[in-house]
């Protein structure tokens, strides 16, 4: 049985790659080479910070574009395409297949940021010439960018299980911008009265809580993380995730494919 | 064993935005299939054929009924591990080549990682395939993408074979192919069970059929039991080109080729129209009974009213 | 031939688990990281940047960091904070984002005047907020009050009032204000003026209670500036003090038990003082209070 969720798993990355994703690492190394040099020959004395903000920002959103735009497929195309009959009448159950492809994607994404995490030293190392004991958090940083995309991956296979690629798409990146803004969105929900708090408190809890995740500009200014809050963010993003992937589990497992 | 024990499965859709209209698209349906036999699930396109393999492959859940293969539930693994599927017009991954694809679906079907290579390079060969093994699918042709299906099929040696339409897309020389492979598999002991609009693969490879029309079963039997249930045919044959008028009263089937006629029609009329050639002293070529073909039982069976489009001999 | 029970309950058992694990795991990280998401405001050293970075979504953003103005505020003055670090550049950023949003510099110069102890910020938004709005009468107004209030600069106060009366539709009173303001800046009737003019003319339900606050203090200082009056005159005319009102009444002096304006009767202490009964039920009092009280914060009453 994990013998399958392996092999869905690495068949899901193959086709990743097959997909030419990881192209996206030339622009993106395009990118930090590029704001290296720039920051690096004008020196105004905030190199440091600018190449961790836009590295970090930019390993960010590259992913969760990547993220949404393989992960919204991974169930959709392969009915519409009719690929899953001869997959589905092997012995592999449904939620094998669910959960095989989110680990490949997952893991298609861990891949890509292990190289875009090289790229980022690489140009940290470029503009401040040695490495410093902080830059140690920018490591963390890209941890809890990772979790960002585990809980992404989940939403945007939870979606591909029920809904067409346009739909799952702008409900995944609305669900982003949204989690952003999650510890607002707590705010304001308690700032409310009657009906409206209880509607927009459960709305507040059930978005995905990126805030928390977004440790880039205080990694910038080499602050610490605190232990506490990775174990915590570890914890949710892995319980999140699975959330999500129950729901599409859920979902496929009583689906007639067409 | 009974390979395959269908107990009324039957799928009922509901159509429509508003005043949701259920369509039927399979009643419910009683069927047996014993192993080792080639079984034939024939009827024209729209029929059901599809639906109820997509019903057996767990692809699609019935309304109401159930099945077994091999005394197994649908879902159940083991039973997936011991048969093999071939869709209608198949899709693959075309990003693989054949050898990964065979590869993958044999990892999934749990082939032992030992004999995976060997068992892969195997079935290609005798699909016909070998020498493209490297190229990836999406640049294969349909026939090419057929035979890959058919390969991945029977890749982990199923019990059951299940096809759906297999000689689509296959030139005549695939085709026999194809209708040797079945053959072959019959000797190998595995069940067959296929399903098809084109009635003379099935007359010449099926030990039983089934006949659906509109989701409807409509008979099951023996090729041969059924044919031989309806009145044959004799073909007649005369010099001229005069066609009596009697002829077409006798529902006589007539063409005219140069200055013979030709006319088809039910052996119990053929005094009728033998004395009729005779009244118009019409010279006779030949009088010979024409084999029922599973065609003509196939026609005379479903209700001529009824559109019985794709049917092809 | 149905979907898969088994799978459906562990599915559904497990996402349920998850769900109140997330709820709970949310909470205690809400909690890690109070203030965390604020703190970072302080690493935002161009709020121009920002505005550019937000490419063109800079009202809903100076939105969202508006209702974290108000939040921060909020959450700071329950706990009885002293300092306001962060109300400052939660402003600026705001502002600078959406220039426009008047209520930010409306509240927001309150904030920062009264609570905040940053009168000088207070004036350095509320002109920021003129440069961009200049039409707007009521932020003149606004910028007034902090110079009477926060810094008792009747000339600057009066200067305000009157630039604001110069945009068209300004509301009639500040022609007067203006005048009040430059003869008699310090008079309570400038002061009861000011305070009914903005209870009349907002319809913020805070400012309002706090205008009424205001006017409730105006009148207590008025009372007891009168109450002493009398009994100085009593001691004048007897020879010694009063020991309570009634001597008062006895002596024609006054007529009933005089009461505040939320409805208790003053005291009359042994030294002639007269004090309120209850401090706490009437901020902004400058007379009336026992030595050595120390007032609460101020906050916000709802209007009655």
């Amino acid at each position: 049985m994990n013998g399958r969720i392996v092999y869905i798993a690495s068949n899901t990355f193959r086709e990743a790659v097959r997909d030419r994703v990881l192209y996206n690492l030339i622009a993106f190394a395009l990118l930090m080479s590029g704001a290296a040099i720039l920051v690096g020959q004008i020196s105004i004395g905030i190199e440091h910070l600018v190449v961790v903000n836009l590295g970090l920002t930019a390993v960010s959103l590259f992913g969760v574009v990547i993220a949404i735009f393989i992960g919204i497929g991974l169930v959709s195309k392969e009915i519409d395409k009719r690929t899953l009959y001869t997959v589905l009448s092997r012995p592999v159950r449904r939620w094998e297949f669910i959960v095989g492809k989110f680990f490949g994607l997952a893991g298609t994404l861990v891949v890509n940021t292990f190289f875009m995490a090289l790229g980022v030293f690489a140009a940290l190392l470029y503009v401040s010439h040695h490495f410093h004991l902080s830059d140690g958090w920018v490591l963390v940083a890209l941890y809890f960018i990772i979790l960002q995309f585990l809980i992404i991956t989940a939403l945007a296979l939870l979606f591909s299980s029920f809904s067409s690629p346009l739909l799952s798409a702008v409900f995944a990146f609305a669900l982003f911008v949204i989690g952003t803004f999650s510890e607002d969105l707590r705010g304001f929900a308690g700032m409310t009265h009657g009906l409206t708090r209880w509607l927009a408190t459960g709305a507040a809890y059930l978005v995905p809580n990126f805030s928390a995740l977004n440790v880039i500009s205080s990694v910038a200014h080499e602050q610490p993380v605190p232990g506490q809050l990775i174990l915590s963010n570890t914890a949710y993003a892995l319980v999140y995730a699975s959330m999500a992937l129950c729901g599409a589990v859920l979902i496929f497992e009583r689906r007639n494919l067409k | 064993m009974t390979a395959i024990d269908i107990l009324g499965l039957e799928k009922t859709y509901s159509v429509g935005f508003w005043r949701k209209k259920p369509k039927t698209a399979l009643h419910p349906l009683h069927l047996r299939v014993e192993e080792g036999e080639i079984f034939g699930f024939l009827g024209p396109n729209g029929a059901g054929k599809t639906t109820t393999l997509k019903m057996l492959m767990g692809l699609v859940y019935p309304t109401a009924g159930s099945a077994r293969i091999l005394d197994m539930e649908i879902n159940d693994p083991r039973m997936k591990a011991q048969i093999g599927f071939l869709p209608e017009q198949p899709y693959f991954y075309d990003y693989l080549t054949a050898v990964e694809l065979l590869d993958y679906y044999g990892q999934l079907s749990g082939v032992a990682p030992k004999e995976r290579s060997r068992k892969v390079r195997e079935v290609l060969e005798r699909v016909g395939l070998a020498d493209v093994i490297r190229v990836q699918l999406r640049k294969f042709s349909k026939g090419m993408l057929q035979r890959v299906g058919i390969a991945q099929a029977i890749l982990h040696d199923p019990r059951i074979v299940f096809f759906d339409e297999p000689m689509s897309g296959l030139d005549p020389m695939g085709r026999r192919e194809v209708r040797d492979l079945m053959e072959q598999l019959k000797h190998e002991g595995k069940t067959v069970f296929f399903s098809t609009h084109i009635l003379s693969d099935a007359e010449a490879l099926c030990d039983r059929v089934a006949i659906i029309h509109l989701g409807e079963l409509r008979s099951v039997g023996a090729v041969v039991d059924l044919t031989s249930s309806i009145e044959g045919n004799v073909e007649l044959v005369w010099h001229g080109n005069k066609i009596p008028a009697a002829m077409n009263a006798l529902g006589a089937d007539c063409h005219v080729t140069g200055d013979t006629v030709r006319a088809v029609l039910l052996e119990g009329n053929q005094e009728a129209a033998l004395e009729a050639l005779r009244r118009e002293q019409l010279r006779i070529i030949s009088l010979i009974p024409v084999r029922t073909s599973l065609e003509e039982y196939f026609v005379r069976k479903l209700q001529p009213s009824k559109a019985v489009a794709g049917v092809t001999r | 031939m149905k979907p898969s029970l088994r799978t459906t309950v562990t599915a559904a058992i497990l996402l349920l688990s998850c769900l109140a694990g997330s709820v709970l795991l949310l909470r205690s990280i809400d909690r890690q990281r109070s203030g965390a998401t604020l703190d970072e405001v302080l690493y935002i050293s161009s709020p121009k940047l920002l505005k550019h970075l937000s490419l063109g979504y800079d009202g809903l953003l100076a939105d969202i960091y508006w209702t974290r103005v108000v939040q921060y505020f909020g959450d700071k003055l329950d706990k009885g904070a002293e300092h306001y670090d962060l109300l400052a550049p939660l402003l600026e950023i705001t502002t600078t984002l959406d220039p426009h949003l008047l209520v930010a510099y409306e509240y927001g110069s309150n904030f920062l005047a009264a609570n905040g102890g940053q009168p000088e910020r207070a004036i350095e938004l509320v002109e920021f907020g003129i440069r961009n709005n200049p039409s707007e009468w009521r932020l003149y107004y606004d910028l007034g009050f902090i110079y009477y209030l926060e810094f008792k600069d009747y000339a600057k106060a009066s200067e305000s009032f009157l630039r604001g009366s110069r945009v068209p539709d300004a509301h009639p009173f500040l022609k007067v204000l203006a005048a009040q303001m430059a003869e008699r800046g310090g008079d309570i009737q400038t002061a009861r003026l000011l305070w009914t003019t903005t209870f009349q003319t907002t319809k913020d339900r805070d400012i309002r209670g706090n205008a009424a606050a205001h006017l409730r203090a105006l009148q207590v200082d008025e009372d007891i500036t009168i109450l002493e009056k009398l009994v100085a005159h009593y001691r004048d005319k007897t020879g010694h003090l009063p020991q309570s009102f009634s001597d008062l009444e006895a002596a024609n002096l006054m007529r009933g038990t005089p009461v505040d304006p939320v409805g208790h009767t003053y005291k009359l202490m042994p030294d002639g003082h007269v004090q309120v009964r209850v401090p706490d039920d009437l901020p902004f009092i400058q007379k009336g209070t026992p030595p050595g009280y120390v007032a609460p914060k101020p906050k916000f009453k709802p209007v009655d």
